[in-house]
């Protein structure tokens, strides 16, 4: 398992990169816009909808797509898939960058950034609070994974000594970093409890910390299946189809596993009712179960699952089916009562838009710079 | 690096045992009323939609006038009024009425019309209490106000999310928000006063009192006939101002009794409340199902350190070669690659 990895190397500032920046900046300018004349100057956001496309995307659909460095960490160190090792790095570097600007993202979303530091005062600790674990849990995950993968940074600097250190250690951040997602994608899923009725039946479930984490961890393979392909063709990677058909032939079993918790948890309560009205809620659940099943039947065939293009799009299905179903819960099927809409202002979006920026132009910089893609396969 | 499952499932299992366990464990107990529990009786069949109560609100707690309704953007006027269309960042308590069909009538469920007076009900088991990460919203544990501490508060608007009845309002307008809501007055209570606006209503519709003297009352009152005249307190119950009033008929029905573990703001009406935009809620808090989900979960973090335990021992035994310091690799220099290896 000692492989070497080696930077991609290549032009950073190609037109496509200048393109992310101008994206950034227009993010900037929104920003600017938000700390000056407050939140309801760039977004949508209401007292019925307090939490819009920030919160549904930057933060909760966002960690998710970054659990590629979690889910392949359970692979390789809990069951011992010693074969993935490879992928791990590239796939950290992902949750990295997708946790950090999460964590940033809560910084332009919370009213009262200046008192953010509250979260951390015992004095202040409310321990009944998910919010309060959700909070300390990614924090501490990031900080955990800038561990995880500070290696790459150490041996672009050439930081032997420290290095050496690091490698006795790292065993124990590893753990931890397997911990931590595993507390709080769940947690993430156990914020809606509180909200009662106004979470649509459909989604509303007193098993949706389960729901989340099993979702959390398709989506964290989907990606590492979706950004392998991407790096393949963008960056003239050889394409390791065996390998990711391997990584891919786990989820639909968890998405297997998922329905079945789901529906049953709905038959039992007896909300599957709901689905016998007409109205969006259920066209919405319908178009989740569709993107759910067209992954799970795509995957379960491993002819299909070495096929580059099917691979591509089952991936893609499998993160997006895990998106939307946050979406839903989140906001779509989320109904505070008479009188509330909610669609996000051009303001909200392109503040997000600017964090998928920065988040690419960051990948794209550390693949070509540092080494994290596995040398020579 | 030979596979061990074995050792590191019976730490998972074991976790996993404790974890699942919890989710059979007790559930907490529901909250208890405070002992010195105040409240709010709001009787929307004495009510005469006067507003006084708003005015009076806005007065004892500095609250500016609200220009933001329909109406005024509409007609593109504004003035010295302050017309508000619902509760929001300016205004904590507001007054607005319901009509059904011709509403000829008040108080009466068909072609009638009835008022209600909105503000925060605080709750016996406030859901935006356990929902507050930094405890900027608590529960007097003597009185049972639920107040806010904007040193504390970050921001984060899940007291909003959480909250059954949309109460907690949010400046979205401002750079330096805040959370705004109904603290019963406490700072004119805190000096021997009553809420203001239970001191502005002329009718007695809003009346202060102790909780359990307030549910008496309210029961005292669904025994009335229609049609009879009765003496109903004014401003406070134990204040001793009465005044006489004709009997309109009620709902059989207080809000607030049962709902969400109960309340401290009653309510009662002519028409049923939910017909008055209330929200038919369980006598369960939804704060206590969370906890007790995610209390379960942990089971005061013990569970999670089991499984760190296991997870930390997996990764130990399973990166025993990352631990050994490789000639080269140190040098950070590129070598060939191991060939990928099937178990
Ligand atoms: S009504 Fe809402 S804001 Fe008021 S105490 Fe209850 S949960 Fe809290
Ligand atoms: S907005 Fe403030 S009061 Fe509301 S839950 Fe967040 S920190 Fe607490
Ligand atoms: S002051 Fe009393 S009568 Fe007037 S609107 Fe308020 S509650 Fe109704």
């Amino acid at each position: 398992m000692s492989e070497v990895y080696r930077p991609v190397g290549g032009k950073l500032l190609t037109r496509q990169f200048y393109f992310l920046i101008v994206l950034s900046l227009i993010a900037a300018y929104f920003l600017g816009r938000r700390f000056i004349f407050g939140i309801g100057d760039v977004s949508n956001l209401s007292d019925g909808y307090p939490w819009g496309l920030w919160i549904t995307y930057d933060v909760v659909t966002g960690t998710a797509i970054a659990c590629g460095g979690y889910a392949m960490a359970v692979a390789v160190y809990v069951f011992n898939k010693g074969q993935f090792h490879p992928m791990v790095r590239a796939a950290l570097l992902t949750s990295v960058f997708g946790y950090t600007l999460a964590g940033a993202s809560i910084i332009v979303d919370v009213g009262r950034y200046w008192q953010l530091y509250n979260v951390f005062l015992p004095q202040h600790a409310n321990l009944n609070s998910v919010m309060l674990e959700v909070a300390l849990c990614v924090t501490l995950y990031t900080l955990v994974l800038w561990i995880e993968f500070s290696p790459a940074i150490l041996e672009a600097m050439k930081a032997n000594r420290a290095l050496r250190m690091l490698r006795h250690i790292l065993f124990f951040f590893i753990g931890v970093g397997i911990l931590l997602p595993t507390m709080h994608q769940s947690s993430l899923g156990s914020l809606l409890i509180i909200a009662g009725h106004k979470v649509h039946p459909l989604w509303q479930s007193d098993i949706i910390p389960l729901l989340f984490l099993i979702t959390a961890i398709t989506m964290g393979y989907g990606m590492v299946v979706f950004e392998s392909l991407y790096a393949s063709v963008n960056l003239g990677r050889k394409l390791e189809t065996d390998l990711l058909a391997k990584v891919a032939g786990v989820i639909p079993w968890l998405l297997i596993t998922y329905l079945v918790l789901r529906i049953g948890d709905l038959v039992v309560t007896g909300d599957i009712a709901a689905l016998a009205e007409p109205g969006r809620p259920q066209v919405l659940f319908a178009l989740e179960m569709l993107l759910f099943g067209y992954a799970i039947l795509s995957l379960l065939s491993r002819e299909r699952r070495i096929h580059p293009t099917h691979l591509f799009w089952s991936a893609l299905a499998v993160v997006l089916a895990g998106a939307l179903y946050r979406f839903d819960a989140f906001l779509i099927a989320y109904n505070p009562g008479p009188g509330w809409h909610y669609f996000p202002a051009v303001g909200e979006m392109m503040i997000t838009l600017g964090v998928i920026s920065v988040e690419i132009m960051a990948y794209l910089f550390f693949v070509k710079k540092t080494p994290v893609l596995a040398a020579g396969h | 690096m030979k596979i061990d499952r074995r050792d590191f499932c019976k730490v998972v299992v074991a976790g996993a045992a404790t974890a699942l366990s919890g989710g059979v464990a007790e559930a907490r107990p529901p909250k208890e009323l405070p002992p010195g529990a105040v409240g709010i009786l709001y009787d929307a069949t004495l009510c005469i939609g006067c507003k006084a109560c708003e005015v009076g609100c806005k007065e004892a707690n500095d609250m500016p006038m609200d220009h933001t309704s329909c109406a005024e953007q509409a007609y593109g006027v504004s003035a010295v009024w302050d017309a508000p269309d619902d509760l929001n960042s300016r205004t904590m308590n507001k007054v607005k009425a319901y009509a059904q069909g011709t509403a000829e009538v008040k108080d009466r469920p068909h072609d009638g019309y009835s008022f209600i007076k909105r503000s925060c009900m605080h709750c016996v088991d406030p859901d935006c209490v356990s929902a507050c990460p930094v405890s900027a919203l608590t529960k007097d544990p003597v009185t049972g106000i639920v107040q806010y501490d904007p040193d504390a508060c970050i921001g984060c608007r899940y007291c909003q999310l959480a909250c059954p009845f949309n109460i907690p309002k949010f400046e979205f307008d401002k750079p330096f928000p805040k959370i705004v809501k109904c603290q019963m007055c406490a700072h004119i209570q805190a000096e021997g006063g009553i809420p203001a606006c239970c001191d502005a209503c002329p009718t007695g519709a809003s009346l202060f009192g102790r909780v359990p003297d307030l549910l008496q009352e309210a029961h005292r009152r669904l025994a009335f006939k229609p049609g009879e005249r009765q003496s109903y307190p004014i401003h406070n119950l134990d204040g001793g101002e009465t005044r006489m009033a004709e009997v309109h008929g009620y709902h059989p029905k207080v809000y607030g009794e049962t709902e969400t573990g109960g309340t401290q703001y009653l309510m009662m009406a002519g028409v049923p409340l939910e017909n008055l935009g209330m929200p038919a809620l369980g006598s369960e808090s939804r704060a206590r199902l969370s906890e007790t989900i995610q209390h379960g979960l942990y089971q005061g973090m013990m569970a999670p350190t089991l499984l760190l335990g296991g997870l930390v021992y997996a990764v130990y035994r399973n990166t025993a070669e990352d631990r050994e310091d490789p000639p080269e690799a140190a040098a950070g220099k590129a070598q060939k690659a191991e060939e990928v290896r099937d178990e």
